[in-house]
């Protein structure tokens, strides 16, 4: 049986007819690793011998009538900033290349308590710098449809493990679009939480006000599996918000008949890809068809964003990443006699330079006598932001856009261009900004082939209503079931 | 010309909470070092502080306590630099909206009185500590200290003298200490202080550049820091020259202040608002609450105690110079009855006592009671204070009641006039030849009669009544 390209509730389905078992869908993930890997390059770390330990502990519960829930025996892969005990944790950096946390984050022992096998830990850009997972120390991972192209980042392995088949599910992080930009780019569903709604504890943060975990699946039901065993409040992050936590999965297959979906003008700038607009504008037309009311909105800050956001988000790395000093834990260099030798040998060794980019950028822009100029002016360009999106839902259910300005790039295409590079963001930033949910699904392909994605945004904890939105516009989309050729 | 000292101080204040800010590690004094640590107060990757809500308490007590107001909600901020006692290479403070603003306290240092006022308090995380080998050479790093709650306070620059700078530190530090959120042994470093001081020509309104003290770590550093520095500010500009704003470190041994390095003293400490925590909401329910559990403060104390117990200013002040203490006194007092005996009491035996066994007055060994009895039993004349003080004596030794040693020594005063009238009698008959000095006008001799009666009374006759009997019969009626 190929089971590496069935969803999560379709395996759930196969455990509990006891149809297959899970240390049979486990070993032939990793088979499936074993043949696919070296082209795609989706993991940094496996952790074969635990997860099949955990798919015969989850044989076993099945077998005694005990299963946790619908994650029970599932394969799953998580972004390699989520600590894991017993497994190194790099965050794509030669400064944790062999740290193994003491700990497991929030959402990786809400995953195992719910009796996930944890495959490994996937590629990302380093500390989840960069859109393309190009910057990870550990080697770049190429998108599973074009391996000449970039599967989008930060969260690009997790992204390329679900399309490669990989893994039946993952985890990435979302701090400026780095779960959406690389859903949309490996023609996956990824969905970006409220800010708030998922613990951070243990995700190593890269800019804490903009972070947040969430799931990349093969559907939207998948993603909603996740979200709902993910969420919730966290004693140990005072950021997570104590309300309950819905079964997002009974949001799939209702109907969004009569609902008005927000069209922002602003997101449809000079420069994006026709073949992206022409994905929107079908997704626009699917909406109407399911007797939802698209209107033209307005979001007059969006222009703001990119901007705010590459202000803020370096300001709070370049703080965050203070305590990699080499002093108590990770990559250290050696032979050193002074502090300071210390301190600049070894963040000059261990960071990459679009780490060390947004260092500077974030330390300049905190800098007495520039602080105002840029991180407060930032903060306040948040405000007007948020009020944009509030603004928005007061009329609307969700909003629709486009994930991205262009489907995926060239690996090497925007590596020298910073700008460029950041732009690709452009669409997906804002919701971190204003801190509301996200989901990004597949809208069909290119001429050559290639994914595109479709955004929709909800309003605070929306999450219901992102996934009945997404849920019914990704079973009015589909028409073919297309696998990448690998 | 006459300069005129400009003085302002800030105090960093160890909390005595259980366990640290934003984590559940042990505050406790003296662990082997980085035993009191987990992944939280290590800095490690992806943990999250979790604010611990007795601190805000503390602080609160604090502000209640020193007349600030309170900012319903303040704000975390970060305080960034690199060092390796600081494991986030952030220190977690609050920079923009602190607990607590606009105070001051009143200081008693002459007859007007001095008002300080205070700028602010507000709460931040404790660093670790260096333990330098300088042998090896090898540096050790110790974080059971990293994540100890502080307050810091800051005063207006309105101190003009060493001596109202040592004061206000006093004062602080007697607060700190009466309300229990701080241990305020500056030696562990749980009570510390900064100083800003500038000069300016007497009658100037604009303040002198100013050079920041640090490195002083007992009251009397403090003033001796500060006279130092007034002496060098003054040299300085009375030589035509001019005070460079600087750090400078108290050299204890030298007794003079250096300036630090420029190196370790060029900080752009980039604050901002830390995200990883919600602001600090206070509201007025809870302030209330707090409000409500302070205790009476040594200042009102000290009041009272004059009023109440019309005892002198200076038994006041002994008195109320910690809460067990003036705890103590008043049970004493109350119990017997005799304010200002039990005073001289608890000052002078009780306190001697305590300084000399060096025991903590928790762990006095006479109850309040026991000693409030034992007043009571020399005022209606049951022994005599001289008796007393060996009684006192056992007391302290086996903790016995005053009533028991009495008992067990046979030491009850002999009150009987009949009985001590025929010693007395006794002792004249015997002693005609000092009857005559007396009579003829030497009344030294006085003392040798009652001296032979307490003699033939083994010590136990009641005194007054002696000498009332004494009096009577040497005088011949």
């Amino acid at each position: 049986m190929e089971s590496h390209y069935l969803t999560v509730h379709e395996l759930e389905e196969l455990l509990r007819a006891g149809e297959t078992t899970s240390l049979e869908i486990t070993e032939a993930m990793f088979r499936r690793i074993d043949a696919v890997e070296e082209r795609v390059h989706s993991y940094i770390n496996l952790m074969k011998e635990r997860a099949l330990e955990a798919a015969e502990a989850s044989d076993r519960r099945r077998r005694d009538d005990a299963a946790l829930g619908p994650l029970d025996g599932v394969p799953i892969a998580l972004k390699d900033l989520l600590c894991t005990t017993g497994t190194p944790t790099t965050c794509g950096s030669r400064f944790l290349e062999r740290f193994v946390p003491p700990y497991d984050a929030t959402a990786v022992a809400k995953l195992r308590a719910a009796g996930a096998v944890i495959l490994g830990k996937t590629n990302m850009d380093e500390f989840a710098m960069g859109s393309s997972t190009e910057t990870s120390y550990f080697g770049v991972t190429r998108n599973p449809w074009d391996l000449e192209r970039v599967p989008g980042g930060s969260s690009g392995g997790s992204a390329s493990a679900v399309a490669a088949g990989e893994c039946a599910a993952s985890l990435g992080s979302d701090t400026g679009g780095s779960i959406r930009q690389p859903a949309a780019f490996c023609g996956i569903v990824g969905l970006k939480p409220t800010y708030g709604r998922v613990s951070r504890y243990g995700l190593v943060a890269f800019a804490s006000s903009l972070d947040q975990i969430g799931p990349l699946a093969r559907d939207v039901e998948d993603c909603a599996i996740l979200l709902s065993v993910i969420a919730g409040h966290d004693e140990r992050d005072s950021t997570s918000f104590p309300a309950p936590v819905p079964d997002y999965r009974d949001c799939v297959g209702r109907s969004i008949k009569g609902w008005t979906v927000g069209i922002p003008r602003e997101y449809f700038i000079e420069g994006i890809d026709p073949a992206v607009t022409a994905a929107v504008d079908r997704a626009v037309s699917v909406m109407k068809d399911l007797g939802a009311e698209c209107r033209e909105i307005s979001l007059p800050h969006t222009r703001y964003g990119i901007a705010a956001y590459y202000v803020i988000a370096p300001a709070e790395a370049s703080s965050n990443l203070a305590r990699y000093d080499g002093i108590r834990y990770g990559f250290r260099s050696p032979g050193e006699r002074e502090l300071l030798d210390l301190y600049r040998n070894t963040r000059a060794a261990a960071f990459g330079s679009e780490v060390k980019r947004r260092i500077m950028i974030g330390t300049y822009a905190l800098s007495s006598g520039y602080y105002e100029a840029y991180y407060k002016k930032a903060s306040q360009i948040r405000t007007l932001m948020k009020r944009d999106f509030d603004k928005a839902f007061a009329s609307c259910d969700v909003i629709l856009a486009p994930t991205t300005p262009t489907p995926p790039f060239k690996l090497g295409e925007k590596t020298d261009d910073p700008l460029q590079m950041y732009l690709s963001d452009v669409f997906a930033a804002p919701a971190n900004l204003a801190g509301i949910p996200g989901i990004s699904l597949p809208c069909g392909f290119t001429a050559d082939g290639l994914p595109l994605g479709v955004q929709l945004l909800a309003g605070y904890f929306e999450e219901g209503k992102l996934i009945q939105a997404a849920a019914a516009l990704e079973k009015a989309l589909f028409t073919e079931q297309r696998r990448p050729a690998l | 010309m006459e300069y005129e000292p400009v003085i302002g101080l800030e105090v960093h204040a160890q909390l005595k909470t259980n366990t640290k800010i934003f984590c559940g590690c042990s505050t406790a004094f003296g662990a082997p070092p980085n035993t009191h640590t987990c992944p939280v107060c290590l800095g490690m990757p992806g943990v999250l502080p979790v604010l611990n809500r007795t601190v805000v308490e503390y602080a609160v007590k604090m502000a209640l306590a020193t007349h600030c107001t309170i900012n319903h909600v303040s704000e975390w901020a970060r305080k960034n630099y690199f060092y390796p006692d600081l494991p986030k290479g952030y220190q977690i403070s609050q920079y923009d909206r602190p607990l607590a603003e606009r105070g001051y306290v009143d200081l008693d240092i002459n007859e007007e009185g001095k008002r300080v006022n205070i700028t602010r308090i507000h709460m931040e995380e404790d660093a670790g500590k260096l333990i330098h080998d300088e042998s090896a050479p090898v540096s050790y790093v110790d974080l059971n200290r990293a994540g100890v709650p502080l307050i810091e306070i800051v005063s207006e620059p309105d101190m003009r003298s060493p001596e109202e700078g040592a004061a206000y530190l006093r004062r602080l530090h007697e607060i700190l200490v009466y309300l229990e959120i701080c241990d305020g042994n500056m030696e562990e470093g749980n009570f510390r202080c900064d100083a800003n001081v500038s000069l300016r020509p007497k009658g100037e309104p604009a303040f002198g550049t100013r050079t920041e003290l640090k490195n002083m770590n007992s009251f009397r550093n403090v003033q001796r820091a500060l006279e130092y520095e007034i002496r060098r500010q003054q040299y300085v500009l009375e030589s035509g020259g001019t005070v460079i704003q600087e750090t400078r470190l108290w050299d204890d041994a030298r007794g003079t202040t250096l300036p630090m390095r420029g190196k370790e003293e060029a900080h752009d400490y980039r604050y901002f608002p830390d995200p990883d925590l919600v602001p600090v909401t206070v509201a007025d329910e809870w302030i209330d609450e707090i409000r409500r559990t302070l205790p009476e403060l040594p200042r009102e104390k000290r009041e009272r105690f004059i009023r109440e117990y019309e005892i002198p200013a200076y038994d006041a002040g002994v008195l109320t110079a910690s809460r067990a203490i003036a705890d103590y006194y008043e049970q004493v007092a109350t119990r017997c009855g005799k304010p200002k005996a039990a005073s001289n009491w608890v000052m002078g035996d009780i306190l001697g006592h305590i300084k000399e066994d060096k025991v903590e007055m928790e762990d006095c060994p006479i109850t309040a009671a026991d000693l409030g009895n034992l007043v009571r039993l020399i005022d209606d004349g049951t022994i005599s204070g001289k008796m007393a003080k060996d009684v006192f004596e056992e007391m302290w030794s086996s903790g016995e009641k005053p009533e028991t040693v009495i008992k067990k020594r046979g030491l009850v005063q002999i009150t009987d006039a009949g009985a001590l009238e025929a010693v007395v009698d006794e002792v004249i008959a015997a002693n005609p030849a000092q009857v005559e000095q007396f009579r003829g006008g030497k009344e030294k001799v006085f003392g040798f009669f009652v001296g032979q009666v307490m003699k033939k009374t083994k010590g136990q006759a009641s005194p007054g009544l002696v000498n009332e009997i004494l009096k009577r019969k040497l005088s011949g009626s």
